[in-house]
């Protein structure tokens, strides 16, 4: 017989790494819970630190500060135009460098690699440099776009390489053999599967871009984006529908990311339908699906 | 023909993010490269091999070089002290609460950056209940933990800590069980089976996490801007504050590449040191 003691003891080692993980859930979702409380508060002064009261104000009045709703705007038009190109491009790229060998695929994704690998601060640092030296370029929405880009094509290109890394090349061939041409292969087999992979970039470079400060910061000129609006707000007291606003747009995008996964899963239905999955011939599509 | 294209097709799809890489981030490199060994202000730059750039930069924010690496070095230790029982439970323990729980690891990204660390500065004042507990329990014994060493690790152990998490769990998951269960034949015990067959097969999860943790929390400023006072001021801080407020750009386009250089040796012999290869990307086709 087990004592009461020795019974929780036993309880709490076979449970202990779950409670461990469960506090860190608690950890991370910490400051999002403590931004959505705030969205509520009715603050006297112009500072939002302290809980005063709950108010509903904030949230009917979210787009009443015309300076943050441009700043909003800015940084939307410019994430959705950092999406578009550096997806377009980091899709080519990630193609490249897994359906190709040629001379200079090492220096190519040595290339991908570092700009990963660089502070923030020296990659704006640089670019600033760049645009003071070069005269060409004045700061402002356009420099705005060029460094984001710029930035967003590396974790384009991991994202659709590792799920291309997975790809089934079987299925481009049957389309083949049925008679496709190699750009209607594209189209209709390979663009679709990849797909899921695709978009997952896509939403990445959209989350760095309309989060990124410190680089923007540096190549901004007079433009403001919302990271830059908070920026400047936190030194005078950063108004409640700041608050409001970072909640709009974190249920967006846990939206998005829920549209994201009922595709994913959709691509592996549709990629899964195949006879030779039972006789076990080719890589399963679990298994490209999972990687 | 088609051999042709077919040679030339991976330089076609690889030209335009090639071009943008290299024009926009390459020759920046260059052109901060060349301002690091200018002298003068703006308008009247001068390039005149001004090496004094440098070592004026050094003697000058040595402590904020060693402040920023020690920082950086706390967060990333106490980041994986924090992931990797998250990463585990998530691959073997988790079960149907796996998508939630990747959720809440990813879902930090979702809110600015900066609304984040300004929601750990009202979490860390003076008034709030997490620091009235630490100060109860004797953690904080002045009773504030904003503007201090401790306020600033934790602002980067928290913004960092998904970069973490994310390859160790990647690395868990593609662990086969049936070698987990293999070594609980050969070796008995859980702890053994543990530190001789998963942790050896998660370095590269390990190895991956820390460096994406200590690169970018070695160049912050934004933490230590936000959470710290005077005191704790950071490289990335003078960077900024050199280029933005004063307009020193050779000592900033200095003092940039010492810190690219640091962080570049840093993970050099790091990677040298746990001897992965995993990181850059190989074996595709």
């Amino acid at each position: 017989m087990e004592s009461r003691g020795a019974q929780a003891w036993r309880w709490l080692r076979e449970h202990a790494v779950n409670i461990v993980a469960a506090l860190v859930v608690v950890y991370l979702l910490l400051p999002i819970a403590v931004i959505l409380l705030f969205s509520f508060n009715d603050p006297q002064g112009r500072y939002n630190y302290t809980w005063v009261g709950f108010t509903f104000e904030h949230w009917a009045h979210a787009f009443s500060r015309p300076e943050l709703n441009e700043a909003l705007v800015t940084s939307l038009k410019l994430a959705l135009l950092a999406t578009v190109i550096s997806t377009i491009v980091g899709t080519m790229m990630a193609l490249a460098l897994v359906r190709h060998q040629f001379f200079g695929r090492r220096p190519a994704n040595f290339l991908i690699v570092i700009p990963m690998a660089t502070p923030e601060v020296v990659m704006g640092a640089a670019l600033l440099s760049f645009f003071l030296l070069i005269g060409t370029f004045s700061l402002g929405f356009e420099t705005l776009l060029i460094a984001h880009v710029m930035f967003c094509i590396s974790f384009v290109v991991v994202v659709v390489r590792s799920r291309l890394i997975g790809f089934d090349r079987s299925l481009e061939e049957a389309a083949r053999d049925l008679g496709a041409s190699s750009f209607q292969t594209f189209r209709l087999v390979t663009l679709p599967l990849i797909m899921p992979g695709i978009f997952g970039a896509a939403m990445l470079a959209f989350a760095l871009s309309i989060d990124d400060f410190v680089i923007s910061n540096f190549n901004s000129g007079t433009t403001v984006t919302f990271p830059l609006y908070i920026y400047g707000a936190a030194q005078r007291g950063i108004p409640v529908e700041v608050n409001v606003i970072a909640m709009i747009l974190f249920f967006f995008t846990v939206a998005a990311m829920g549209f994201a996964t009922w595709q994913q899963r959709r691509a592996e239905k549709m990629a899964s339908v195949r006879p030779e999955q039972e006789a076990g011939i080719g890589v399963p599509a679990g298994a490209a699906a999972a990687t | 023909m088609s051999s042709l294209r077919r040679r030339l097709s991976p330089y076609f799809l690889l030209g335009p993010g090639t071009i943008w890489l290299v024009v926009f981030f390459v020759v920046p490199l260059y052109f901060m490269a060349k301002l690091s060994l200018e002298s003068g202000t703006v308008g009247s730059l001068e390039f005149n091999w001004n090496w004094s750039n440098y070592s004026e930069a050094l003697s000058e924010y040595d402590t904020q070089f060693v402040r920023s690496f020690i920082y950086a070095g706390a967060a990333t230790l106490l980041a994986l002290v924090i992931a990797y029982p998250l990463a585990y439970a998530i691959a073997f323990k988790a079960g149907r609460w796996r998508n939630v729980m990747l959720f809440a690891v990813v879902a930090p990204f979702f809110t600015t950056y900066l609304i984040r660390t300004i929601a750990w500065e009202t979490i860390l004042s003076d008034e709030s209940p997490v620091t009235e507990f630490l100060h109860a329990v004797g953690l904080a014994p002045s009773g504030h933990i904003l503007a201090t060493s401790w306020a600033v690790i934790a602002g980067l152990t928290y913004n960092f800590l998904p970069f973490m998490i994310l390859p160790i769990y990647a690395s868990l998951e593609r662990i086969d069980v049936r070698l987990i269960e293999a070594g609980k034949d050969l070796y008995a015990s859980a702890a053994q089976t543990f530190l001789r067959v998963t942790l050896p097969l998660s370095a590269p999860g390990v190895v991956a996490g820390t460096l994406l943790t200590f690169i970018p929390a070695a160049g912050d400023y934004v933490n230590a801007q936000i959470l710290g006072g005077a005191g704790n001021r950071m490289i990335g801080n003078v960077i900024q504050s050199l280029y933005l407020s004063q307009a020193d750009y050779p000592s900033a386009a200095a003092l940039s590449f010492v810190l690219m250089a640091l962080i570049m040796i840093a993970v050099v012999v790091y990677i040298r040191f746990a001897g992965s290869e995993a990181l850059m990307g190989e074996d595709t086709v």
